[in-house]
């Protein structure tokens, strides 16, 4: 017992790493390190995915990219934890890790009760249910009888629960570890259903033999208003990390983006345009940032229309439509207050 | 260590003086260690708003679960749910342990077997299974058992009963009224079945006369209840299963998860009671059997008379560890969707109320009176079985 | 004249009682029972060996840089050819792999120069628990000397389960014997913490203690004091196998017969003294096979830290068998790994034996 105490103690003056405690500048603390450790899942194509030689991709890991850019002018600049559903908030709270940016929905809970803070809403979200086609199946309300996959660990198991329970409908529970596993059990006949996030949908339907074999069923059956988490009590650092996502909005309704912002910058007379390049005035004094901290997350990630293209639109394997994500001008509920 | 009883001795030269302090520091540092992880822990839960104690276990679960033994709910509470998951350990548990070592006697005496393919076979089979990790022949086994099943749709079919992808369907006895007296038949026919062979033991010492009692007392215990069943009138319907449009309802189902962990879980485990049982075996002096066979002796009564007595007695201790290890191992359940402690409890319990500390104590409580109730039973019986010197 | 007696050479036994025709005989044909045995077996071969044959080999396609290359209908090695690389570093740069190379072949000489007489045993012993581990840490995660940094999360693969192995034992190795001796001590306090540690550790699954290492440890630690994850799970499996080899070495201990204890008491020597120079000696020389096979356990439970979200071989394996290029070959993953670890724990557990009929001083029976 006394040994192992004095070995902790000594692996812990090696290997500790003194994080920013709550209300400490978690930006110094970053600005020292010079890169921003983003936790983000184990891979959901689309959100946080890493390819063979280790690159992550998706909307999630351009959230915590975005930060980086802010914060360094360099969106390289970020290292990524893998984390399970399970330990994401304990990661967090411990100062493992500076920012969430992991498929995370936002409830009162977790807001609350669990010393974090959500930021932005960067993706919105519902859980749905995907099937075989040839079931022949077209909506949730004739799954009565129905075996049904799902993760581990979410708010998804309770929503599937409450909504079967609610229409007084009969089902068989397969709850998995990992996300992978399920689909692997759904993928080989154990389920006749498979659910999760839609979005989270999607991207599973693309690591599917014949993805055009499975069709997500219409209903909505949650909200899931999904986006990066900060710890609580770090009001400079929360509001990076919000302002980082409200800018790629506002880029995306002043129609720049990472190919012409060097061009806007250099020709624009809008003010407010001027104001958010950096051209007039630094905009990013009051977050203890530079004056290309807007310049920097748009030329190097771009603006939310396009990192929702290159990572789920329907041009990738995810192949999401654009829905209630569009902006508010557009029909969807994407909504930034104004750089001013 | 012996008392120094010489007085000359400085205070701290006294052997038994230094373990008085050396214990004292000990026990002041666990003390204090035990003090500062908890005072943290006070701190952590406070600044995460995190409360203690177990009054959520009767908050509602809200959430399914696969397997139930017992009514179970998604409206009753996280108590019931976890009563849910400990006897699906449990039933896992002991099943694991009979059925590995039925496998784990056969194969012993299968590598001792003078037929020189089979004792290959046992000992390819033995030395396979016992270095591959178990979570991967978890994960093979699941794997295999739904790939090589049909879909629901193409079930295969014997009567009454379906095999597919979603589990082993049979029908489901509805017992009706007059079953409690079969019931109580079939628990006298096995007291009887204990008496005759205890009479039968008793005949044999006195006598000499062997009496087949073992075959006796088992047709008494099918002979009484068949008679049970035939006199009350049969009250017992079966809820059949049936196709439905996703599947197959009603009836009895054994889902594949079950399957899985329990094939992996015997398997395994049988592989090292193989060996216990060879090691055993062959620790019974050859002596033994020539003297058996000059007796005149059957091979078979040869083994079952003379020389497994012996051989448990070295084969008891190392397999209570092994049965030890598999109720340990079924936690591992949970990997493959097996809703058993860790699933339900460590699982989604802990991460639907953050109760962290409880629900991991919970289930440390719950294996440790698992082990110490598998020890208790296995010392018992190896004193039974021990050899009585005279 | 003597008449020389010359017996006549005895006669060749009955060709049916020697001779591979008696042999097989004996062995397969000896009685119905036996007859009945043979046959069976055959056709248990008959029904695996053909199957497994046609798929690992015959139809098998070896090369290939997505599933449609495997198109021969048999097992399809090329996927493990595509991730050969992540299965055995993780996401550790592919430029840096010299340093855990470098650090395997240091540990595999090391551990070799045991079996050079002239070595001081003592000395080796010290420079593997203690000199070797700081250099293996430094190659590892590098950010001294003008190495790059990796960051834990990159480990993984089989560099990451021989990692946990490793360290588990080589770190829980002290650990044990001190607990060791204390659950054998005449304190009354030291001997009840011992055994209270020992016996709730061994009582409860390696994955309850996984889920405590990674869910509860930072609960304990103060606020802004945190291990990363990788550490928390070390002292996780160092605590868990420290119980077990605990366990092992007390049982080496008791085989020393009492007298031992009585001389080095006799000599005068410290209760320390005489632990470290009479007693362990002996006792560590006899559990050798033990800790050997604690290993092996170790090795393979190394598995269940994918639960806990890591990336070691297996979990290597389950993330490549999702990669769209590759669906469908979760049985080629599942091979493979199973290979890795047999050959591994196989070649393990025969040298614990080798060890043992070396050590076996002849009291056994045979």
């Amino acid at each position: 017992m006394k040994s192992n105490m004095s070995k902790i103690l000594t692996t812990a003056a090696i290997a500790a790493t003194v994080s920013a405690t709550a209300g400490a500048a978690t930006l110094d603390d970053v600005k020292s390190k010079g890169f921003i450790q983003c936790g983000v899942s184990q891979g959901v194509p689309g959100f946080s995915n890493a390819d063979e030689a280790g690159n992550w991709s998706g909307i999630d890991v351009d959230a915590c990219r975005a930060a980086a850019a802010a914060v360094f002018g360099d969106a390289q600049a970020v290292k990524f934890t893998p984390l399970s559903a399970k330990e994401r908030f304990t990661a967090l709270q411990s100062g493992e890790i500076d920012m969430l940016s992991r498929n995370t929905t936002w409830t009162y809970t977790r807001d609350t009760a669990l010393g974090l803070d959500f930021t932005a809403v960067n993706f919105y979200d519902g859980q749905g249910f995907m099937v075989r086609n040839d079931l022949g199946v077209t909506s949730a309300m004739e799954l009565d009888g129905a075996t049904v996959c799902t993760e581990q660990g979410t708010t998804t198991e309770l929503n599937m629960a409450d909504f079967f329970r609610k229409h007084g409908l009969s089902y068989v529970p397969v709850i998995v570890q990992k996300a992978d596993e399920a689909l692997a059990a759904y993928a080989s006949g154990r389920c006749d259903v498979f659910t999760t996030d839609k979005s989270g949908l999607a991207a599973h339907r693309s690591k599917l033999a014949d993805p055009s074999a499975h069709v997500i069923l219409p209903e909505t059956i949650s909200k899931e208003p999904l986006g990066p988490v900060v710890r609580h009590g770090d009001n400079q650092w929360k509001d990076i990390v919000t302002w980082a996502m409200f800018v790629q909005v506002n880029a995306e309704e002043m129609g720049i983006s990472s190919k012409n912002v060097a061009k806007i910058k250099a020709e624009s007379k809008d003010p407010a345009i001027r104001r958010l390049l950096g051209a007039e005035g630094n905009m990013g004094e009051s977050l203890g940032l530079g004056a290309d901290w807007a310049y920097d997350i748009i030329a190097e990630v771009g603006n939310y229309g396009e990192v929702f293209e290159n990572n789920v639109g329907p041009n990738t394997p995810v192949g999401l439509p654009r829905g209630i994500n569009n902006l508010w001008t557009e029909g969807g509920v994407m909504y930034a207050p104004p750089v001013r | 260590m012996s008392e120094n009883t010489n007085t000359n001795t400085s205070f701290l030269n006294d052997a038994g003086n230094r373990a008085l302090i050396f214990q004292a520091v000990l026990l002041a540092v666990v003390v204090f260690v035990g003090y500062y992880l908890f005072s943290n822990l006070q701190a952590n839960l406070e600044t995460r708003g995190i409360s203690t104690g177990f009054s959520f276990l009767n908050e509602p679960a809200g959430f399914p679960v696969l397997i139930h033994l017992i009514e179970y709910t998604e409206a009753d509470t996280y108590g019931r749910a976890f009563a849910v998951a400990l006897i699906n350990t449990f039933v896992i548990s002991l099943l694991g342990i009979i059925l590995a070592t039925v496998i784990g006697v056969i194969m012993g005496l299968a590598r001792l077997s003078n037929n020189w393919l089979v004792a290959r076979l046992a000992t390819v089979y033995i030395e396979t299974l016992r270095n591959i990790p178990l979570l991967l022949q978890m994960f093979f086994w699941y794997f295999a058992v739904l790939a090589a099943m049909p879909h629901p749709r193409n079930s295969i079919v014997f009567g009454d009963f379906f095999i597919n992808k979603r589990g082993i369907y049979s029908p489901n006895p509805q017992f009706q009224d007059g079953s409690g007296f079969v019931l109580a038949a079939f628990l006298l026919s096995i007291v009887g079945a204990f008496f005759i062979v205890r009479w039968a033991k008793a005949r044999q010492k006195a006598t000499g006369n062997w009496f087949p009692a073992y075959w006796a007392s088992f047709g008494t215990i099918i002979g009484v209840t068949l008679l049970a069943f035939v006199v009350t009138g049969f009250p017992v319907e079966f809820d059949l299963p049936s196709k439905s449009r996703f599947n197959v309802t009603g009836g009895m189902v054994l889902v594949p998860e079950f399957v899985a962990v329990l094939i992996a879980l015997s398997t395994y485990t049988g592989s090292f009671i193989a060996e216990i049982v060879r090691a055993g075996i062959l620790s019974v002096n050859w002596g033994q059997t020539e003297a058996s066979r000059s007796l005149g002796l059957p091979d078979g009564k040869t083994q079952r008379l003379i020389v497994l007595p012996q051989a448990l007695r070295v084969i008891i201790p190392p397999l209570t560890s092994q049965y030890l290890n598999l109720a340990k191992n079924s936690s591992l359940g949970a990997a493959i969707a097996y809703p058993e402690l860790v699933a339900v409890v460590m699982g989604t319990t802990l991460n639907q109320t953050g109760q962290a500390i409880e629900t991991i104590g919970l289930c440390m409580l719950v294996y440790g009176s698992l082990s110490l109730s598998i020890s208790l039973f296995m010392n018992w019986y190896n004193k039974r079985m021990s050899l009585v010197e005279r | 004249m003597a008449i020389e007696f010359k017996p006549s050479p005895s006669l060749p036994p009955p060709s049916d009682s020697v001779g591979p025709v008696a042999w097989v005989r004996a062995n397969f044909f000896s009685s119905p029972l036996n007859i009945a045995l043979t046959l069976f077996s055959v056709y248990v071969l008959y029904l695996m060996i053909p199957p497994v044959l046609q798929w690992g080999f015959l139809d098998a396609t070896w090369e290939g840089s997505s599933k449609a290359a495997c198109t021969a209908g048999g097992a399809c090695w090329a996927f493990i050819g595509a991730y050969f690389e992540q299965f055995m570093y993780g996401l550790y740069p592919e430029t840096e792999y010299w340093r855990i190379n470098l650090a395997l072949i240091l540990l595999i000489v090391l551990v070799g120069m045991f079996a050079i007489k002239a070595v001081n045993k003592l000395f080796l012993s010290i420079a593997i628990i203690v000199v070797y581990p700081i250099v293996a840490f430094i190659l590892f995660s590098g950010g001294m000397f003008g190495l790059e940094t990796v960051e834990t999360s990159n480990w993984g693969g089989l560099f990451l389960t021989t990692l946990l192995g490793v360290v588990g034992i080589v770190a829980s190795f002290p650990l044990g014997v001190l607990l060791a001796l204390g659950r054998r001590s005449n304190m009354p306090i030291v001997k009840s913490v011992c055994v209270v540690f020992i016996e709730t550790i061994r009582a409860v699954p390696l994955i309850t203690i996984l889920f405590m290492a990674s869910v509860m440890i930072p609960l304990f630690l103060p606020e802004g004091l945190n291990f990363n994850k990788l550490l928390r799970v070390l002292i996780g499996i160092t605590l868990f196998s420290a119980a077990y080899m605990a366990e092992v070495i007390r049982g080496g201990l008791q085989a020393i017969p009492k007298g031992q204890y009585e001389a080095a008491d006799a000599m005068g020597l410290t209760y320390w003294q005489s632990m470290c120079l009479v007693i362990l000696p002996q006792a560590l020389k006899l559990v050798i096979p033990g800790i050997v096979n604690t290993f092996i356990g170790l090795f393979k439970d190394t598995t269940l830290v994918y639960i806990v979200g890591m990336f070691d071989l297996l979990g290597r394996i389950q993330a490549a068998n999702h990669d769209a290029n590759w669906l469908g070959t979760t049985i080629e993953g599942y091979a493979f790994a199973g290979f890795v670890y047999w050959i591994i724990c196989f070649g393990m557990s025969r040298y614990s034996m080798a060890v043992e009929r070396k050590l076996d001083t002849g009291h056994k029976r045979k």
